[in-house]
């Protein structure tokens, strides 16, 4: 199953690659990755996406908090989260396309943020299974380019991750 | 406030850490630290003849002591030379610091001579690591290497230092923490109540209980704590190949080893026991053979200072994280406390049927198959002649086997060897780092001449620092434990396995300035082993020629269950 692990670390030099390295070292796999300061500038927040059985999950959430760098880690699809990933993704857009490109960025509420006389350039936010979604509906044909952030979650109401 | 350079910092820290001790190597990258070392005399330095040996020195200190050991290695070939050091300690959870030079911060990444990437080098196989970034820095930096190191599972700890944090004209405030608070890193200091209850309750009713104990008692400083509850429940007792002489080898509860070279009733107690308590002990597929039908009948409780160690690779029922010496402390006290005792007709019975194992001496070595020496009657002998008492340090192979399953230890923290690892090369100087803190001790490493020759450029420091080991070196002229697996999977094609042009060895002890003796028959053995001992201030070379067609058996059936072993070269349970 797919699990969205966010981990709470020092933002000190190496730690990304601590928890990249512990990763690969220990054959877990990662669907995304992303990673940046928090309001306090001392700790990082890092979000992996990955896949695996239950067993191997739990060790991935126990691997990490040994992580020297780690202060905490949850597995946020444990409870009720919110996850967000962001994609950009340039298309060719000329003739009667352009409408139908507009049409459907609508409908997914996304929105055009780069435009030249030949491509469109839109950008859209969602679950990752609503960008996917956007890819399949234009199909492969029109696309240029596309850049994700991979995901990024926290868990609904009270509960948060802070020291 | 005191003002000192960089280097004359890390020296400092050492002494200020109560550093006895520190063996190393050095180089260009290293000249400052070197030099501020030689200016004072609190830190004594051991010069190895080859990193690896520097790491296997601090490493075995700890070993014997659950202090963490230092090692000093220089940039690029002087690191990358201490990571099999490194591995070996990471694989076996021994604290450990290993300062590292580097080259002047602003040539990093540049290719600089001598330069490697230390702290990606070493990722894998550290418990963490440290890039001195501001001169300023390393007295917290050294303080953090130590606390990290020897607290929660310990591990070691690599500090790389660029040669312009030492330069010893820039001069900063001195002033060593007292103690040391890390806001990401608590380990737990004592295991849950409610489920050590639960466990006591699990294990006081059971009928064929096994006490299943690793390394985890021996660094943990919990052996006493061990033999109190085995005794207190009249449980059997098994140890790992790390855990040995973390119950005492003689006493009638200890059923020896577990695992692929395990005896024969510790691995049938296993697989026939109805609860398993595991303290400090991981689980390790050299332990547990098949995990498909490992233990198919029992409940598991798993005791250990790692979470990432319970239900790694077998499901704990009760899984109880903290330190082994806590928890066993508190389960003493429960089961003293309690009104339920161990049901004595059920383990009468359950001893009943370990005895008859036990009798049938299953695996156990013959005398009669050939005229030339057996291994195990070497190990016999040297566990006869030293009364049980002497640290043995191993090296990898059949040796090791043959030293773990018939040499007897009593006391904690006298086994020194590789176990997780498999370090060929270890043995000497894992010896002479045991040697140096315990003079007064018997020292021995038990090797093979395969091994021996992985780290024989010791024997230089031993001349120079006078470390009067014993060396006990099975030669059977061969890699015996590749030979055996290529007997027994590969039809005995000796691919590579046979150790051809073989040194005369007494000669080279000799040539180092030690002792050099050959013993070629059992009549002499005893003898010879006695003289050997009697020199308590020589360094002395045992070459002891024994049988090359020796296995080491029990051995477990590959992917079987516990108690699927063959018992001989033609007998399998
Ligand atoms: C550094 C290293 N290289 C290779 C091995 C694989 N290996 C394990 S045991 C062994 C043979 C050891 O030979 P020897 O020291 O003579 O011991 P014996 O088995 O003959 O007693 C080898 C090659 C190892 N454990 N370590
Ligand atoms: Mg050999």
């Amino acid at each position: 199953m797919r699990h969205i692990i966010s981990v709470l670390m020092e933002n000190e030099p190496g730690a990304l690659s601590r928890v990249v390295g512990l990763f690969s070292q220990r054959n877990f796999n990662i669907e995304s990755l992303t990673v940046a300061p928090t309001e306090d500038s001392t700790l990082s927040r890092l979000t992996v996406t990955t896949i695996g059985s239950d067993r191997v999950i739990e060790q991935i959430t126990k691997q990490l908090n040994k992580l020297i760098d780690v202060v905490k880690v949850v597995d946020l699809t444990e409870g009720d989260h919110i996850e967000r990933e962001l994609m950009m993704i340039k298309l060719k857009a000329s003739g009667q396309m352009r409408a139908e490109i507009k049409r459907t960025a609508d409908i997914f509420r996304g929105q055009i943020i780069d435009v030249t006389p030949t491509t469109y350039t839109v950008q859209l936010t969602g679950a990752s299974d609503k960008l996917d979604a956007f890819i399949e509906t234009l199909g492969t044909t029109h696309i240029m380019e596309v850049v994700r952030t991979g995901v990024s979650g926290l868990s609904r109401g009270e509960k948060v991750l802070s020291l | 406030m005191e003002q000192l350079s960089g280097a004359q910092m890390v020296i400092r820290a050492l002494q200020d850490e109560g550093v006895k001790h520190i063996y190393g190597y050095p180089g260009g990258a290293l000249l400052h630290i070197y030099d501020a070392l030689f200016q004072q005399e609190e830190v004594q330095h051991v010069l190895v003849r080859h990193e690896q040996a520097a790491t296997h020195m601090a490493d075995a200190y700890a070993r014997a002591t659950g202090k963490a050991g230092v090692a000093l290695v220089t940039s690029g070939p002087g690191a990358t030379n201490a990571i099999t050091g490194i591995a070996t300690a990471y694989m076996d959870s021994i604290p450990m610091v290993v300062i590292t030079g580097q080259v002047m911060s602003f040539l990093i990444g540049e290719d600089a001579f001598q330069e490697t990437d230390m702290i990606g080098v070493s990722r894998p196989v550290v418990k963490h690591s440290f890039s001195v970034q501001n001169p300023e820095d390393i007295p917290s930096i050294i303080k953090k290497a130590f606390h990290i190191a020897e607290s929660g599972r310990p591990g070691p700890v690599v500090v790389d230092i660029p040669k312009d944090m030492t330069n010893p004209t820039d001069r900063f405030n001195y002033e060593y923490p007292k103690s040391i608070k890390l806001r990401s890193y608590n380990p737990v200091s004592r295991g849950h109540s409610g489920q050590i209850k639960k466990a006591i309750d699990m294990v006081l009713g059971a009928k064929r209980p096994v006490i299943y104990a690793g390394g985890g008692v021996i660094m943990g400083d919990a052996s006493a704590e061990l033999t109190e509850l085995a005794k207190l429940l009249n449980a059997p007792v098994t140890n790992t190949l790390m855990g040995l002489g973390g119950y005492p080898g003689t006493d009638r509860q200890f059923i020896g080893m577990l695992g692929m070279h395990g005896s024969y009733e510790a691995n049938m107690a296993m697989h026939h026991a109805d609860l398993i308590l595991a303290v400090g002990a991981r689980f390790d597929d050299r332990v547990t053979n098949g995990v498909d039908k490992f233990c198919p009948t029992a409940k598991i409780i798993h005791v250990d200072i790692d979470p990432a160690s319970i239900s790694k690779t077998i499901q704990a029922d009760v899984p109880i994280v903290g330190p082994a010496k806590h928890v066993l402390q508190e389960m003493i006290e429960l089961v003293k406390g309690s009104k339920k005792q161990p049901g004595k007709e059920s383990i009468d019975s359950w001893w009943q049927q370990i005895e008859e194992w036990r009798g049938r001496h299953g695996g156990r070595f013959r005398t009669d198959d050939s005229e030339l020496m057996k291994p195990q009657q070497v190990i016999e002998m040297l566990s006869k002649v030293t009364k049980g008492d002497a640290y043995v340090c191993s090296d990898v192979g059949q040796h090791q086997m043959f030293a773990a399953q018939y040499y007897k230890f009593n006391k904690p923290n006298r086994w020194i060897n590789s176990g997780g690892l498999g370090t060929m090369g270890f043995g000497l100087p894992a010896a002479m780092g045991v040697k140096m803190n315990f003079p007064d001790e018997e020292v021995v490493c038990v090797t093979g001449e395969g091994s021996i020759q992985m780290n024989i450029q010791e024997l230089s420091t031993i001349s120079q620092y006078d470390i009067p080991v014993k060396v006990i070196c099975l030669n059977n002229q061969s890699l015996g434990m590749v030979r055996q697996w290529q007997d027994m999977n590969y039809e005995s094609r000796h691919s590579q396995s046979y150790m051809k042009s073989l040194p005369d060895f007494v000669k080279l002890a000799e040539a180092y300035g030690h002792v050099g003796m050959k013993v070629e028959k059992y009549e002499d053995l005893e003898a010879a082993m006695t003289e050997a001992f009697s020199l308590k201030d020589r360094m002395v070379f045992m070459d002891i020629a024994v049988d090359p067609f020796e296995h080491v058996y029990p051995m477990q059936v590959p992917r079987g269950s516990m108690r699927d072993m063959w018992l001989s070269k033609t007998e399998r349970t």
